[in-house]
């Protein structure tokens, strides 16, 4: 499929609320309260949920609020037309200030990508659900990515530190990882 | 009334743990497993990683491009020259940069005779794991036949180096094409001694045929790649998908099979052994002529976005995340191990086997620790 | 009889040193390597430097281990290897100790070894060396019918258990020729029980370096540690030196050809016995590894009836008088 049409597939999956009734309106039922906030009003309102881009990267990417992720990665995996069954790259990034996520998913059937990314502002205690019981690989990634960076995932198996050892203090992949001994910062 | 013997009905065997631990011989590299056995079978097989973690992420978040292809090789060391293909193709990648011919011709046939090499050397190893401790010797006799080709031309051994961004770091040697043409006649022979070695013997069959059991929709879940993959019939070839450097113009087959037992993922390496030949042959007769390197500036700034690049290195499938903001040197690196996810799978194989089961599925797994440590 | 003794405990370890170089080099030829060539012409005192390092290691122990079986296990392997060593008939006089039940003995010796094994495994206190023990206990124990069996198979042929009258009845033709079909295939399970009786490859898996560390064996260290090395030595070699007896004909020379020369007996016997060691060493360095539930399925449910209705066959060649005799 192509970008436009994942794009117009995807997205009518998760309809905005707050779409005006110029743009494209869909008989489904509101999925969750409004997450997102128009920027000006004059602008057209998006008419997903999500966040569609294509520039700076070869793939289409979607941006997703963590409380839609877990439906948002089932439906995509489950659904005939995208059928994502390959996650190939569970990537975990520090946004400055925000700390994500980023999955890179693969049609095996219709070789076809997307990427998937996923934010959260809380710095302090970031969680997003856990994909694993939609890819077994992820169990691994996940604990990866709660090493480096903190962020836990809620319904994990077995959520601890696979690299480093279980005392380690702080995460070492965040920009304001200091370490005064072991790092040399020219 | 005579009592019938009572069997004690709380008499029951208890679980222990044992480590097979960071020294072994049969673990290929510093890996610790938890293993959890009844007797003789295994009830959970837990990973136990990072005794090789050197931080290779945060290191390229601090180094230039040029330096992160030194790190990249210390990481899969038997495909040492993919790795740093790789990263090298998506720096050319990002910055739009089209090399010469020449190039890609030589980055292909100096990835498939690595890919060889460590083909050779997990054929030596899978024989010693299950016993047939002569079969070490037969393969590294062939890889070090290799390894003086690709000291000739790129000046070491194991971390090569020898690709570049922007093309390739000398020209090839002048013996490099009858070197390698002598020993493409030399190994056509040795391929079937090595079946005749090991393929054929019963004993070496009745111990991995339905052996560790991985099934196709399994395979695509856990995220293997490579042949470990392709045994269980998922055709995920990435230079058959996304083919890159000189990899369009040559004909293979793709290894499949689709038992995904650990004699299918052995067969799969063997063919895989006799396609790589036939690529080089296909190619050393004709290597371009041109430069071998095309000029780049001193400091290499990505322009600012994310780029994805895939290669198909003897584990699997090797990806190359790069998110840059513009500056000299990336703002995220990532690196999709192939051998991280084909390690996730482990547990699943291995578990209701013996550990003599797991032994020889870890020597088809073909792990190597410093590639999923990073 | 101390002197016999001493002379061929003096000879046999010395044979035992000679052993283990002769596997070393075998071990690298098949490899395409050279093996110990330095230490004396052609590597022949390397063994010697070998077991001077031994000797002078520190004996280590674990700290929970069973002191007293634990210093007990390596001695009950030894002795019983050197006692099966006296009953063979080297030549026609040389022949240490003839009882009427020799082959009995020999058997029944070769039991007792297991009892080492499991007291070392148990007495280390590491969970290796525990399934390390276990596996060799239970293998042990499965091949032994199959070597009593076929052992058996070729004491119809004559009549008596003791070794001597055994070499008597193959000068007529050593006993493989005389019962030939049968004794062929006896001749095949022997060699196999017998590989796996002395926990050789491919029945190796109580040491199996690739899964175990050392196995029963992992624990101990320097003197001790050279008993079960040695021992294994010379169970192969008594191994090879049965079957030399039983199948081959002893200190017989093919043929007939040097009978006037009865010190040449020797030689024959020697030789005869080495390539067996031969045998059972080219089996070591080729064959992968056969998983515990795979030796003990080929025991039981293939080399067992095999032998059973081995022996039958035997007993209807003796009784209808078909076999060959010159």
């Amino acid at each position: 499929m192509t970008n436009e049409a994942l794009q117009n597939l995807i997205g009518s999956w998760f309809p905005n609320s707050e779409a005006t009734p110029t743009s494209e309106v869909k008989e489904s039922p509101e999925t969750a309260e409004v997450s997102e906030e128009p920027d000006e009003p004059q602008k057209a309102i998006n008419p997903s949920l999500l966040e569609f881009s294509e520039e700076g990267s070869e793939f289409l990417n979607v941006t997703v609020q963590p409380e839609h992720l877990h439906d948002l990665m089932s439906r995509l995996k489950n659904d005939k037309q995208t059928k994502f069954d390959y996650l190939f790259c569970l990537t975990g990034v520090d946004w400055e200030p925000e700390l994500g996520v980023v999955y890179h998913l693969e049609s095996t059937t219709h070789r076809h990508n997307i990427v998937v990314k996923v934010k959260t502002a809380d710095r302090e205690n970031p969680n997003f659900d856990s994909v694993w019981d939609i890819w077994r690989t992820a169990e691994f990634h996940e604990r990866e990515v709660f090493d480096f960076f903190g962020i836990k995932f809620n319904n994990h198996p077995n959520l601890k530190r696979l690299f480093l050892t279980p005392n380690w203090e702080g995460f070492p992949l965040r920009k304001d990882y200091v370490d005064e001994v072991n790092m040399v910062t020219k | 009334m005579e009592e019938a013997t009572v069997i004690d009905k709380n008499f029951k065997t208890e679980p222990y743990q044992i480590n097979m631990g960071p020294q072994h011989p049969a673990t290929h590299g510093v890996l610790n497993l938890l293993l959890t056995i009844d007797g003789e079978i295994i009830k959970k097989v837990e990973p136990d990683l990072g005794y090789i973690h050197r931080s290779i992420e945060k290191m390229c978040e601090a180094d230039s491009y040029q330096q992160i292809v030194h790190l990249t090789d210390r990481m899969d060391y038997l495909s040492a020259n993919i790795n740093n293909e790789a990263v090298c193709l998506v720096v050319e990648k990002a910055l739009e940069l089209e090399v010469p011919d020449r190039v890609k011709v030589i980055r292909t046939i100096i990835g498939e005779l690595t890919r060889i090499s460590s083909h050779c050397l997990w054929w030596g190893v899978m024989g010693m794991d299950v016993g047939a401790l002569t079969t070490y010797f037969y393969g590294f006799r062939d890889r070090e036949m290799l390894n003086d080709i690709f000291e000739e031309t790129c000046g070491a051994r194991l971390t090569m180096n020898y690709n570049v961004p922007g093309g390739l770091m000398f020209d090839i040697h002048p013996n490099f094409v009858k070197r390698v043409k002598k020993f493409i006649k030399h190994f056509k022979t040795k391929i079937p001694e090595y079946d005749r070695l090991l393929t054929g013997n019963v004993i070496f069959q009745k111990r991995t045929k339905g052996v560790g059991v991985l099934s196709k929709e399994d395979a695509i879940s856990f995220g293997t790649s490579g042949p470990v993959a392709r045994a269980s019939g998922v055709s995920c070839d990435v230079r058959k998908h996304h083919p890159y450097s000189a990899l369009d113009r040559v004909t293979f087959k793709e290894a499949l099979k689709t038992e995904g037992d650990t004699f299918a993922r052995y067969q799969v390496r063997i063919m895989e052994l006799w396609e790589s030949l036939s690529i080089v042959e296909q190619l050393i007769d004709n290597i371009p002529e041109g430069e071998y390197r095309e000029k780049t500036n001193a400091v290499i700034k990505l322009p600012k976005g994310e780029y994805y690049q895939k290669v198909e290195t003897a584990r699997g499938e090797l990806g190359v995340y790069v998110i840059s903001t513009g500056t000299k040197n990336p703002y995220r690196f990532k690196f999709r191990s192939p051998g991280f996810s084909n390690l996730s799978a482990l547990n699943h194989m291995a578990v209701g086997g013996k550990i003599g089961d797991l032994v020889a599925i870890m020597a088809t797994l073909d792990l190597v620790i410093p590639d999923i440590d990073r | 009889m101390i002197l016999i003794a001493l002379a061929y405990l003096g000879f046999f370890a010395v044979a035992g040193l000679m052993l283990v170089l002769l596997e070393r080099r075998i071990a690298a030829w098949f490899q395409l390597r050279i093996g110990p060539n330095r230490v004396g012409p052609q590597g022949l005192l390397q063994t010697m430097a070998d077991a001077l390092k031994l000797v002078s290691k520190e004996l280590t122990g674990t700290v929970k281990a069973d002191k007293f079986l634990y210093n007990l296990a390596p001695y009950f392997v030894i002795i019983t290897s050197l006692m099966a060593l006296a009953v063979f008939p080297f030549s026609q006089k040389i022949q240490a100790f003839d009882i009427n039940i020799g082959i009995f003995f020999l058997i029944a010796i070769s039991s007792i070894g297991v009892i080492g094994i499991l007291l070392g495994g148990w007495a280390s206190n590491n969970k290796y060396s525990l399934i390390g023990a276990m596996r060799s206990g239970v293998q042990t124990i499965s091949y032994e019918l199959s070597v009593g069996l076929s052992l058996l198979t070729m004491i119809l042929l004559t009549g008596s258990l003791q070794l001597s009258e055994i070499v008597e009845t193959q000068k007529h033709g050593w006993l493989i020729v005389q019962g030939h079909v049968p004794a062929i295939i006896a001749f095949m399970i022997y060699m196999i029980a017998g590989t796996a009786e002395t926990n050789r490859a491919p029945f190796d898996l109580v040491e199996a370096e690739s899964e175990l560390g050392a196995g029963f064996h992992t624990e101990y260290s320097g003197m001790k540690f050279a008993y079960f090395f040695l021992a294994e030595f010379i169970n192969m070699f008594i191994i090879a030196a049965i079957a030399t007896t039983v199948f081959f004909g002893a200190w017989l020379s093919p043929f007939g050809i040097t009978e006037s020369i009865p010190w040449l007996g020797v030689f024959w016997f020697l030789l005869k016995a080495m390539v067996l060691v031969f045998l059972m060493m080219w089996f070591r360095w080729t064959f992968p590894r056969l998983r515990i539930d795979q030796l003990l399925t080929l025991e039981w449910k293939y080399l067992l009836p095999i032998n059973l209705v081995n022996i039958i066959l035997m007993a209807l060649l003796v009784w209808n008088n078909l076999i060959i005799k010159f």
